[in-house]
C-alpha cells in the first residue's frame, strides 16, 4: 500500500505577467489533518490554492491532490474535492434551498439538502431568495455548498472572513466535526485564532513563498520569548539604565532600553529570567511592570511579515 | 473510507452529465421566470413582432397563396425569437452569471465550461420550440396550414441558428461589463443579420444577394420555406427528396457560422468579472 499525502505540492509556481505570485512552493497536507495557510494580504495564498483546486495550471512544478493533477485531470479529483472560494457569487433571485439543489443535482452522492442546512442553521431561511441573505448568512451557504458532496478534501480561502465572532465559533465547531469525520481540509486564513484553534499545522506564506511550515508549537519555538520590565531603585525612583548595564544572560538573543523600559529576548525563557530575577535582588532594585511570556503565533507571523517587507525592497 | 487510502486507485464520480445540466437548467428555468424582462423577451415579443410585421406588411393582401403567408409568419416568428429569446437573453444571462460570480462557483464543481454554457440555452431553445409548435397551429387556424414539405429541416432550421446565434451570445458576453451594456453590445450583430434574413426584400442575385444567403439567419428561413411549402430560393416546388438537395448550402451556412461562434466565444467569452 503506498501512502501519498492527499495535497503534495512541489516547487510549484505561477506567473501573471512578468509578476510571480507563486514562487517555487512545497507543501503538503496529510490525510486527515488541517492545514492552515497564513500570511499577508498578497502573499500568493489564493494564487497557491487556485492550483491545489485546480483551477489554474502552475506554470512550473508539480500539484498532486488525491494522487492526480487537479487541473489535468480534473475530473478524476473534483468528486473528492469541496471546494470555498474566497468570492464565488450566486444567483440572487433563487432561495437558499433551490440553490442547494442546484448544486445538489451536479453531484455524485449529495448529502441531503435539510440536513446540511440545519448543520449550518440555515434552516429557516431555507426559502428566502440568496439576495435577501445577510454575508454572513451567504458565507454560511458557500460552506455548504462545499461540504453537500461529502468531500475527501475541503478547500477553503478565508472562509470565516466577514463573520460576526458567534458565527465564526460555529463554522469552527462545524470544521471540528468535518475533522472527525476525516475531512482534510486546507484553509487560508488571515485570523491567527484560527489558525490556533483549528489547524494541525501551519504554513507562513510571504512573497509567494512558504517561509515556515509545522505545528502551532514548531513555528512558535522557533521565536524568541520576551522579558519586559521597567527598573527601580529601592526608593522608588526609575533608574535609566543602559544595554551595558543589564546581565549577561545565557539565552539573551536580543536587548533594548526605551525610555526606561527594558525589552529582553530570550531563547532560554526559564534560566534568564532566574537571571534577571536574582541579578535584580543583588542590586536591590524593584522590577515594575514585569512581564514574561512564550511567543505567540502572533508574534512569530509578524516578525516574519516585517522580514517580508525587507525582501520586497531588495526584490525592488 | 478504507479503500481511499490508495488515492489514485479510487472513482470519485460526480453526478452524470445529463443530470447535471438538467439541474442547472431547472434553476435557470426558475432564474427566467422570475425575471420579468426576460419573460418578456422570451414570450411577448416574438408574438408581437409577427403581428406587427403581419398588419404593417399586410399579410396575404398582395394574393400570395395562403401557405407560404402562413410559413413566412411562422418564418419571422422563428428568426425574432432565435435573436430575442436565444441571443438577446442569452447573452443577458451569460452576463449576469459571470457578474454574480455563479460561472466562477459552477467551475470549481464538476459543471464544465461548456455545460455551463448549455445549461442556459436549454429553456431558451425549448421555448423557441414551444413557440414555433404554438405558432404552426395559430397560422393554420388564422391563415391555412404552411405545409410540412419536410419537418426535418424545420427542425434543423430552429436547432441550427439556435446554435450559432447561442455561440455569439456568449461571444457577445465577453465583450459586456454589465447585463444593462447588453442592450448595446447585442446591437450589432442584431443589426447586421436581421436585415438580410429573408424577412424583408433584399436584392435577388448580385453581390448583395451572394453575400445576403451567406448570412447568419438567412439558411433559417431558407430551411422554413424547404421545410414547410417545400419552395427554394428561385420559387420552385421541390419534392420531398428534392429538398435534401436544396438544403446542403443553407445547411452548410449555418455549420460554418456555428464554428465561427464557437471560436469567438473561446476566444472572448469571460469567466469571471473584470477587477
Amino acid at each position: 500500500m503506498t501512502y501519498e499525502p492527499i495535497v503534495s505540492v512541489r516547487g510549484a509556481r505561477r506567473r501573471y505577467g512578468r509578476f510571480e505570485a507563486v514562487r517555487g512552493v512545497d507543501l503538503d497536507v496529510r490525510r486527515g489533518e488541517l492545514l492552515a495557510l497564513l500570511g499577508t494580504n498578497g502573499a500568493g495564498k489564493t494564487s497557491l490554492v487556485e492550483l491545489v483546486e485546480g483551477l489554474a495550471p502552475a506554470d512550473a512544478g508539480q500539484v498532486r491532490v488525491l494522487g492526480h493533477d487537479p487541473y489535468r485531470e480534473r475530473a478524476r479529483v473534483v468528486g473528492g474535492l469541496g471546494v470555498m472560494l474566497q468570492e464565488a457569487g450566486f444567483s440572487p433571485d433563487l432561495t437558499t434551498a433551490e440553490t442547494m439543489r442546484m448544486w445538489a443535482g451536479t453531484l455524485a452522492r449529495p448529502r441531503p439538502v435539510e440536513d446540511v442546512l440545519d448543520d449550518l442553521n440555515l434552516t429557516a431561511r431555507a426559502d428566502v431568495r440568496v439576495g435577501s441573505l445577510s454575508g454572513g448568512e451567504r458565507r454560511r451557504l458557500d460552506l455548504a455548498l462545499a461540504i453537500l458532496g461529502s468531500p475527501e478534501l475541503l478547500v477553503m480561502d478565508e472562509p470565516t472572513t466577514g463573520l460576526d465572532p458567534e458565527s465564526r465559533r460555529a463554522v469552527w465547531r462545524l470544521v471540528r466535526g468535518l475533522l472527525e469525520d476525516g475531512v482534510t481540509v486546507l484553509l487560508t486564513t488571515h485570523y491567527l485564532q484560527e489558525a490556533e484553534e483549528l489547524a494541525d499545522r501551519i504554513a507562513i506564506m510571504r512573497a509567494g513563498r512558504v517561509v515556515r511550515q509545522g505545528t502551532v508549537a514548531e513555528t512558535v519555538a522557533a521565536e524568541p520569548a520576551r522579558i519586559e520590565f521597567v527598573p527601580h531603585d529601592g526608593a522608588g525612583a526609575r533608574l535609566l539604565l543602559t544595554a551595558a548595564d543589564l546581565p549577561s544572560l545565557p539565552g539573551l538573543v536580543g536587548a533594548a532600553v526605551d525610555r526606561g523600559r527594558v525589552r529582553l529576548q530570550s531563547t532560554t525563557l526559564q534560566q534568564d529570567l532566574e537571571a534577571v530575577l536574582n541579578w535584580a535582588r543583588e542590586r536591590g532594585m524593584r522590577l515594575e511592570e514585569l512581564e514574561a511570556r512564550s511567543a505567540s503565533l502572533e508574534q512569530a507571523f509578524l516578525s516574519l511579515a516585517e522580514d517580508a517587507d525587507v525582501d520586497e525592497e531588495v526584490a525592488a | 473510507m478504507n479503500a481511499t487510502i490508495v488515492a489514485g486507485r479510487v472513482a470519485r464520480p460526480t453526478a452524470p452529465r445529463t443530470r447535471r445540466l438538467l439541474a442547472l437548467a431547472r434553476s435557470e428555468v426558475l432564474l427566467l421566470v422570475r425575471n420579468r424582462t426576460a419573460l418578456v423577451n422570451a414570450v411577448l415579443l416574438p408574438v408581437g413582432f409577427v403581428a406587427l410585421f403581419a398588419v404593417l406588411g399586410g399579410v396575404g393582401g398582395d394574393g400570395t397563396p395562403g401557405p407560404a403567408v402562413a410559413a413566412g409568419v411562422l418564418a419571422t416568428l422563428l428568426v425574432v425569437a432565435l435573436m430575442f429569446v436565444v441571443y438577446y437573453n442569452l447573452t443577458t444571462a451569460y452576463v449576469a452569471r459571470r457578474e454574480d460570480r455563479v460561472l466562477q462557483r459552477l467551475l470549481t464543481g464538476s459543471t464544465t465550461r461548456v455545460e455551463a454554457l448549455l445549461a442556459p440555452a436549454l429553456p431558451a431553445v425549448v421555448v423557441t420550440l414551444v413557440q414555433l409548435v404554438l405558432g404552426y397551429a395559430a397560422v393554420s387556424v388564422v391563415i391555412e396550414p404552411p405545409g410540412t414539405a419536410n419537418p426535418l429541416l424545420v427542425v434543423v432550421a430552429a436547432l441550427g441558428g439556435a446554435a450559432v446565434l447561442g455561440a455569439l451570445a456568449a461571444a457577445t458576453a465577453g465583450f459586456s461589463r454589465t447585463v444593462e451594456s447588453v442592450q448595446l453590445t447585442t446591437l450589432p450583430v442584431i443589426v447586421l443579420i436581421l436585415p438580410f434574413a429573408g424577412l424583408f426584400p433584399t436584392p435577388e442575385g448580385g453581390v448583395i444577394g451572394a453575400v445576403a444567403r451567406c448570412t447568419p439567419l438567412r439558411p433559417v428561413t431558407e430551411l422554413m420555406a424547404l421545410g414547410l411549402t417545400g419552395t427554394d430560393v428561385d420559387g420552385q416546388t421541390l419534392t420531398f427528396v428534392e429538398t435534401f438537395g436544396a438544403a446542403v448550402l443553407p445547411i452548410a451556412v449555418l455549420a460554418v457560422w456555428t464554428v465561427l461562434g464557437v471560436l469567438a466565444a473561446r476566444r472572448w467569452m469571460r469567466w469571471a468579472p473584470r477587477r
